[in-house]
């Protein structure tokens, strides 16, 4: 065990804070979780949307807010690399990127849980390019969903401050050791406000405690090899150690979210994933992200002419909930699976959600018919008219009319 | 006097880290016998990559991070359950030494200012090949060479080649070299038509906040070990360039290692020297020869030893000869600054 993180000072004094509520956006919402966390390295490289965290970082160092090492790097591979090496020491770290950007850091973010090394990760979910959008699709951070990143998707500035705390809480749980990246939907949550409910610097140091790397720890007092190569020796050994990590991630993100009610009063009730208005539903639709607001109103509207439609807005798509997922989903007629994103050539040309409820569903007693949609692509509106038309065809589909694997919803044809 | 000052304030302002003073070696006798990269690798003979790595880390002693990248000194050197380091290593990415060095230097001084871990100068070093630091990489070490507020030093050892996967050529192989991606053939004998980058003279040249960078080679051994140990001291990120001899990649007997690095020097294809400071100083053989005092020997003598230029003819030695007769008789500064001084018979420019 190195001396090196033990035997330490007492670390520095933090002012009593009082909780306090404020109107910010997603950004700023993680931010905000960020000093709360007292984070000792962050990164940052330019690109839109998920950048303003970055702005608001910087407000926070140069203000004397946020006591951390704040370091602009040249590009994201770089930016993802340095925090990475800084967790190896046992730094606090925190990064992030959008679309293409995320995808230039690829090299970093496939190393990164191969290493065992935590880190909390905002994507702002951007369109890949080319051609160039903005707007929100979920391709970027689904593109590392084998790597062992921890994925979970937020929908207000207040899940996203919280889910922030949780994800250090699990990533640098010693049990787990593997990232996690937190997806705001680019513009509709990286820059809407909400009232957001800030918590007290005491609840979340005895919410987070600090990171030990213990004897992974890269220091002269604990003096070893990381990653060295191990070929057809030792990969696969390797690789199921991993696995491992993941499988018991789920267990340490149950015990991080009942702590969290426990410390700070807020209820998530599944961590996994949270469902609306299903009690009586005939039929759900399930999807990540804020395409939970239309679909809401969208329920609330067809619930008044009698249509009993639930939703299930996903939080953790990894590790994914399979078994209770599926259970959950069983219970209804139908199920229509609502894909920010698109996964060309992919069995039933679905997206990605869609292929992977499918794939959790086969195995379940209960199989509903399950149809895939997708929608909302480079930000376009995913509107109440779109959700209606998917409820009608997942009812079709529930009366045993055979519906298309995949429709596209909000096409121009 | 002015500069030591401003230099001062600007420590204060980073709150850089102190570094650890590491004094010169004043002969080899006085070199510690103490190693910290010993038995377990699986480098070739005659491996003057694997010298520098020896020497380096000799050179920094036991209070050391070392972060290698991708390539030869990665896969040949640290074998799982072999590893041939003493001091704690940790494996980089090819295109990240420059990021490795900032991160681990930058998480070392958050959590020591921060009082989150005992306070002591730690040296940290990066390393990479030509093909990880003049070719990947260069975005991230230059990017690093201007964040004055991180101690650490970035060493690339340049064997000329992507040697660790077989020979391909990189932006640092010599004109003309056959590699597997340049065979020389029936139609084309030059295939490589590229000159080496100067990586040391670019970055020394572009990174003005940079306070040291140094060019090295193993067969003078001593001075290599003083310039590590100048550049971990010095503070702030450095950055060195090694020429190492490769008996696989440049197709000569093990044995001549020592003496192909001796006749690079001597025939003034590898200029020795450092900046430090912004203060440039020629070093052993290469000062004498820019004084003078000592004449270049042919550059075909040095390129005869090696059967990756076995298919030149003369009119490729001779080729070979008059770029590096331009180096010493027309840059600005031999080696360095490839900006062609004015000299007579030239017109000045419109």
């Amino acid at each position: 065990m190195p001396e090196a993180q033990v035997s330490v000072a007492t670390p520095k004094q933090q002012r009593p804070t009082t909780e306090e509520t404020s109107l910010i956006t997603g950004s700023e919402a993680i931010a905000v979780a960020c000093k709360l966390a007292d984070v000792d390295v962050i990164t940052a490289y330019p690109i839109r949307p998920y950048d303003t965290v970055m702005q608001y970082v910087a407000k926070l160092v140069s203000n004397g807010e946020l006591d951390c090492e704040y370091i602009v790097a040249e590009s994201e591979h770089s930016q993802f690399e340095i925090v990475k090496h800084a967790s190896a020491v046992g730094a606090r770290v925190f990064c992030g990127s959008s679309g293409v950007g995320w995808m230039y850091a690829f090299e970093a973010l496939t190393v990164t849980p191969a290493l065992r090394i935590p880190m909390v990760a905002m994507v702002g979910n951007r369109a890949l390019d080319d051609p160039g959008a903005f707007g929100v699709e979920h391709n970027d951070a689904l593109a590392v969903r084998d790597l062992g990143w921890q994925l979970v998707w937020v929908d207000s500035p207040q899940e996203a401050l919280d889910t922030a705390l949780i994800a250090y809480r699990v990533a640098e749980d010693r049990r787990v050791f593997l990232p996690c990246a937190i997806s705001c939907d680019g513009a509709f949550l990286t820059h809407s406000q909400a009232l957001v409910k800030i918590p007290s610097q005491e609840k979340v140091n005895a919410f987070l405690p600090r990171y030990n790397r213990g004897d992974l720890l890269l220091h002269p007092d604990n003096p070893i090899t990381i990653a060295p190569q191990v070929n057809e020796d030792w990969l696969m050994e390797i690789r199921r150690q991993n696995a491992a990590a993941m499988e018991r991630s789920s267990t340490v993100i149950r015990e991080a979210y009942a702590d969290f009610e426990k410390i700070f009063g807020r209820k998530y009730g599944n961590p996994f994933f949270e469902e609306y208005q299903t009690d009586d539903a005939d039929v759900v639709l399930i999807g990540m992200g804020t395409l939970s607001n239309p679909v809401r109103v969208a329920i609330r509207q067809m619930r008044e002419l009698g249509q009993k439609v639930g939703f299930v807005r996903l939080r953790w798509f990894r590790p994914f909930a399979a078994q209770e997922l599926a259970a959950t989903l069983g219970r209804f007629k139908a199920v229509g699976v609502i894909d920010r994103d698109f996964s060309l050539g992919s069995p039933y040309a679905s997206g990605v959600l869609a292929t992977e409820v499918r794939a959790a569903m086969y195995p379940a007693a209960k199989r509903p018919p399950v149809v895939g949609f997708i929608c909302g692509l480079g930000g376009r509106e995913v509107t109440v008219p779109d959700v209606k038309r998917m409820t009608n065809s997942i009812y079709l589909a529930a009366e045993g009319k055979p519906q298309p694997g995949t429709q596209w919803i909000g096409l121009r044809e | 006097m002015a500069t030591v000052a401003n230099d001062r304030e600007l420590a204060e302002l980073l709150k850089r880290q102190p570094t650890q003073q590491l004094d010169a070696f004043k002969g080899v006798k006085k070199v510690p016998l103490e190693e910290f990269f010993t038995s377990g690798h699986r480098t070739c003979q005659g491996c003057e990559s694997a010298l520098v790595m020896k020497m380096m880390v000799k050179a920094a002693g036991p209070r050391t991070i070392v972060l290698g990248s991708t390539g030869c000194m990665y896969v040949a050197n640290t074998t799982y359950y072999s590893t041939s380091w003493v001091v704690p290593w940790m494996h980089t990415q090819l295109g990240s030494s420059g990021s490795a060095g900032l991160g681990t230097a930058a998480g070392l001084k958050a959590l020591m200012r921060k009082g989150k871990m005992k306070n002591e100068p730690i040296n940290v070093i990066a390393f990479c090949g030509d093909g990880g630091g003049a070719d990947m990489g260069l975005s991230a070490i230059s990017a690093t060479l201007t964040h004055p507020d991180y101690n650490l030093l970035i060493l690339m050892y340049d064997n000329e080649s992507y040697a660790n996967t077989d020979i391909q050529l990189s932006g640092s192989t010599p004109y003309g070299a056959n590699t597997t991606f340049s065979t020389p053939g029936k139609v084309k004998r030059i295939m490589h038509h590229r000159w080496k980058k100067n990586t040391a003279g670019m970055l020394a040249a572009g990174h003005p906040g940079c306070r040291y960078v140094a060019t090295v080679c193993m067969s003078y051994a001593v001075d290599a070990m003083n310039s590590v140990r100048k550049a971990l001291s010095i503070g702030g990120p450095t950055f060195i360039h090694s020429l190492d001899p490769c008996p696989k990649g440049w197709d000569y007997d093990p044995i001549q290692s020592h003496e192909l690095g001796e006749l690079a020097v001597a025939s003034g294809v590898w200029p020795l020297y450092e900046v430090e400071n912004g203060v440039l100083k020629l070093i052993g053989k290469t000062r004498a020869i820019a004084d003078g005092q000592l004449k270049r020997t042919p550059v075909r003598d040095y390129l005869l030893r090696q059967g990756r230029f076995a298919h030149f003819t003369d009119d490729d030695f001779d080729y070979f000869q008059s770029k590096i007769d331009e180096m010493w008789e027309r840059w600005l500064i031999p080696g360095v600054i490839p900006f062609r001084k004015q000299i007579d018979g030239d017109r000045p420019p419109a």
